[in-house]
């Protein structure tokens, strides 16, 4: 018995230097030579200071940005600190409350558009910080966004559709849309 | 399901299928201590780990002493990493300053990772200090994944050897699946996660000023955004490949910083299944008659392509309220459509539904969308997957000893059918194995209906859920599903970090986890000890289209009798509703 529980320990030790302090800096040693802007959290900088993650989608409500998803978090959206999702049911009429909000918002920002509204624009995320939209719900956005930055319709498309990425090798995941740095761009532009 | 739908779910079968014979090969190597290649380069290691341990790898184990071993490991290991978290505030490597875990979610956690659950009642980036992830988490990661390989590994023997007191050595068994499989799978997929995005390093979270301040719910504006770090990337990869599933972020691998990119997505779905797919083959290999693990591997499959595609088919329709609130639910060439809420973009329904199926069919648990706001019967695959044992593919090791148990009682209702003894590779089963396999199989279906029975007796329990009705119900029948299979998924709107879910969900993942393990352990005995009789002119053919389809019928069977009045008041009923 007592050999048992001396074998654990030890066992228990030497397999926690390997596996939880050799092979996690090993991990991040080559990480480090090899994709370093990766490694860190692919940050975007502007004028010398951090303004964004390439993959962590911030909140826009200004009718000259592309709006992103709805997101969950609390007690700000798009809170990379405490990610998540609504978690709420298919039937729970809070969530059909929402939905019917923001329909509401997206048509009061444009009232001439009549195409339907994508499902993804209304629909909160998984990990609440989702940084991409449909290519559908960016083009809903394309009438809006050109009217109130004076651009026309098809300049700011071809914006988006330089931040637009396709499924991988054409197959895999859903074609999608960075919100911040299709937005980054748009300011850009303006300068 | 859209044609890309469809061919989506194809590419990964066939990734699947073409990785099961060379790693269960290289794997059956491993476990029968010949040369497999990278003995070579960590030969050295190996030795040094057994001297460091005192151990003689050569020293064989009865499978009492072999049982013994594995619940002291683990009684060891569920002692330190209860420590490290109520101690983590006065260690190094935690930059975001982060104070000791409460008693009782301390005891969950420890729980959930020594029993390959990964169940989380926390929210990662919020509780846990780097070096609690880094050298607790992770870690059992590894061991909670080999110590399940070492177990069906010791069942392999119990089938394989004859007239034998005893089914190998624990201690080796361990060291070598971590060292040989687990370890170098996981470098390269961290390796390649990072090239993704995935981060990997230990920078003190990061600030970054918004485009456009926001206002939080309180009214004040906010002007930065606090970005999460840490090494990520490492812990990902081996939560995917060791069926663990415990995220480093709250929001698990639907977090952009786990899980980025569509191929990102691509290879950390198809390392969940990759290992417990190969034991198939591994197994077939070890008792001679790869035949015999093919016919395994196919009863898996058969189950599983059902079960996805109900999943898949479910998410795309959407749901009628979206529809009425005016979202277009429409799956086309710019938008993926159907339903959304709780998932991302990058992935789609496809990808979303792909993963909730792969994840509980094993006992992984890691998500890439929020289940509990799947449809009622998109969100009863998942469920169903988990209650019928872990054993579609199911955990690293765990999901092919369950279905083995699985095979004993087919082969054993089989032989009462035609009135003769049952056999299975050679090896009569008798009423200890039964007796045994009845145990194994009954214990977790006995936690998961008890447990859900007493939490919405308990008004304290009651309130933790989130949503309204049936699916209220759903939540609390999803969480005792989940920890009592060991699998570690959630509806997540359950507010399950209370004292009375973090105790019973505990005591239900220990249950599920030893109470299974141990029996199992008992039949590899009790195997090994017979002698092997030749098949004769009755013996069922067990590599063949009978036996897999007995095989898929007997785990339905015991599924649909055990779950479906406890389903026909959860997600049924809200389906019914819903329409």
């Amino acid at each position: 018995m007592l050999r048992l529980l001396l074998q654990s320990l030890l066992c228990l030790a030497v397999l926690t230097i390997l596996t939880g302090l050799v092979y996690p800096l090993v991990v991040a040693g080559v990480a480090e030579v090899a994709f370093p802007h990766q490694a860190h959290g692919s940050l975007i900088t502007h004028d010398g200071r951090a303004v964004g993650s390439q993959l962590i989608g911030q909140a826009f409500s200004d009718p000259r940005y592309f709006w992103s998803r709805p997101s969950a978090t609390t007690p700000v959206s798009y809170n990379a600190a405490s990610s998540g999702g609504s978690n709420l049911g298919p039937t729970n009429p809070d969530l059909g409350k929402q939905v019917k909000e923001r329909v509401a918002a997206l048509r009061a920002a444009d009232p001439g558009n009549t195409r339907p509204v994508p499902v993804d624009l209304v629909t909160a995320s998984a990990s609440g910080l989702d940084p991409d939209i449909s290519p559908a719900a960016a083009e809903f956005q394309v009438p809006r966004v050109a009217r109130a930055r004076g651009l026309a319709e098809s300049v700011v498309r071809d914006i988006v559709s330089a931040h637009t990425s396709p499924r991988f090798l054409g197959v895999l995941g859903e074609p999608r849309v960075s919100v911040l740095e299709l937005n980054l761009a748009l300011d850009e532009r303006a300068r | 399901m859209t044609a890309n739908c469809q061919l989506q779910m194809l590419i990964y079968l066939a990734a699947l299928l073409l990785l099961v014979k060379p790693l269960g090969w290289y794997m059956a190597r491993v476990f029968e201590g010949k040369p497999c290649g990278l003995d070579r380069a960590l030969g050295p290691v190996e030795r040094l780990l057994y001297r460091a341990g005192r151990i003689n790898p050569a020293t064989e184990m009865t499978w009492k002493r072999y049982a013994l071993a594995v619940i002291f490991f683990s009684a060891v290991g569920l002692a330190s990493l209860y420590a490290l978290q109520r101690i983590q505030g006065w260690l190094p490597l935690n930059p975001a300053g982060l104070s000791a875990v409460p008693p009782d979610l301390a005891f969950n956690t420890a729980v959930s990772f020594v029993t390959n659950t990964n169940w989380q009642a926390y929210g990662g980036e919020a509780t846990m200090s780097y070096l609690t992830q880094m050298a607790g988490l992770a870690v059992h990661n590894f061991l909670s994944a080999a110590t399940g390989m070492a177990v069906l590994v010791a069942l392999i023997r119990g089938f394989a050897r004859h007239n034998s007191e005893t089914i190998g050595n624990f201690w080796a068994d361990l060291v070598r699946s971590t060292l040989y499989v687990l370890l170098p799978l996981a470098l390269v997929l961290a390796v390649v996660l990072v090239s993704q995005g995935v981060i990997q390093n230990f920078d003190a979270y990061q600030k970054v000023s918004l485009v456009e301040p926001v206002k939080d719910a309180n009214g004040k504006t906010v002007t930065e955004q606090v970005l999460p770090m840490g090494p990520a990337a490492s812990q990902i990869a081996i939560k995917q490949l060791g069926t663990n599933g415990g995220g480093f972020f709250n929001a698990n691998s639907a977090h952009p910083f786990e899980n980025p990119t569509p191929l990102s997505n691509f290879l950390e779905v198809l390392s969940i299944l990759i290992i417990p797919a190969a034991l198939c083959y591994t197994f077939g290999k070890m008792v001679g008659d790869t035949r015999q693990g093919w016919a395994i591997l196919a009863a898996m499959v058969v189950v599983f392509v059902v079960m996805l595609a109900a999943c898949g088919y479910f998410e795309q329709q959407g749901t009628p309220m979206l529809a009425a609130a005016g979202a277009d639910e429409t799956p086309g060439v710019a938008q993926p459509g159907g339903n959304m809420e709780g998932k991302e973009v990058r992935f789609g329904v496809t990808g979303s539904a792909l993963w909730a199926t792969a994840t509980t069919a094993a006992s992984n648990g890691s998500v890439n969308a929020m289940h509990d706001s799947f449809t009622p019967l998109g969100g009863l695959v998942p469920m169903w997957l988990m209650q019928l044992g872990e054993v579609i593919f199911g955990g690293v090791g765990s999901g092919l000893y369950g279905m083995l148990v699985f095979a004993l009682v087919g082969v054993f209702v089989a032989g009462l059918m035609v009135g003769r003894t049952p056999e299975y590779l050679g090896k009569k089963i008798e009423s200890f194995e039964m007796k045994m396999a009845a145990v194994a199989i009954l214990v977790p279906v006995f936690a998961v209906l008890v447990g859900t029975a007493v939490a919405v007796l308990v008004p304290s329990a009651r309130a933790c859920m989130a949503n309204p009705g049936p699916h209220g119900f759903s939540e609390v029948l999803y969480a005792f599903s989940s920890t009592s299979n060991n699998n570690g998924s959630a509806f997540a709107g359950l507010n399950a970090n209370t004292q009375f879910y973090n105790i019973t969900t505990g005591l239900a993942m220990l249950a599920g986890r030893f109470l299974v393990k141990i029996p199992v352990l008992a039949i590899a005995g009790a195997l090994a000890r017979k002698k092997t009789i030749p098949a004769g002119g009755g013996t069922l053919r067990t590599h063949g289209p009978l036996f897999v389809a007995m095989l898929i019928a007997v785990v339905m069977v015991v599924g649909a009798l055990s779950f479906i009045p406890a389903l026909a008041l959860g997600p049924i009923v809200e389906h019914l509703m819903m329409h």
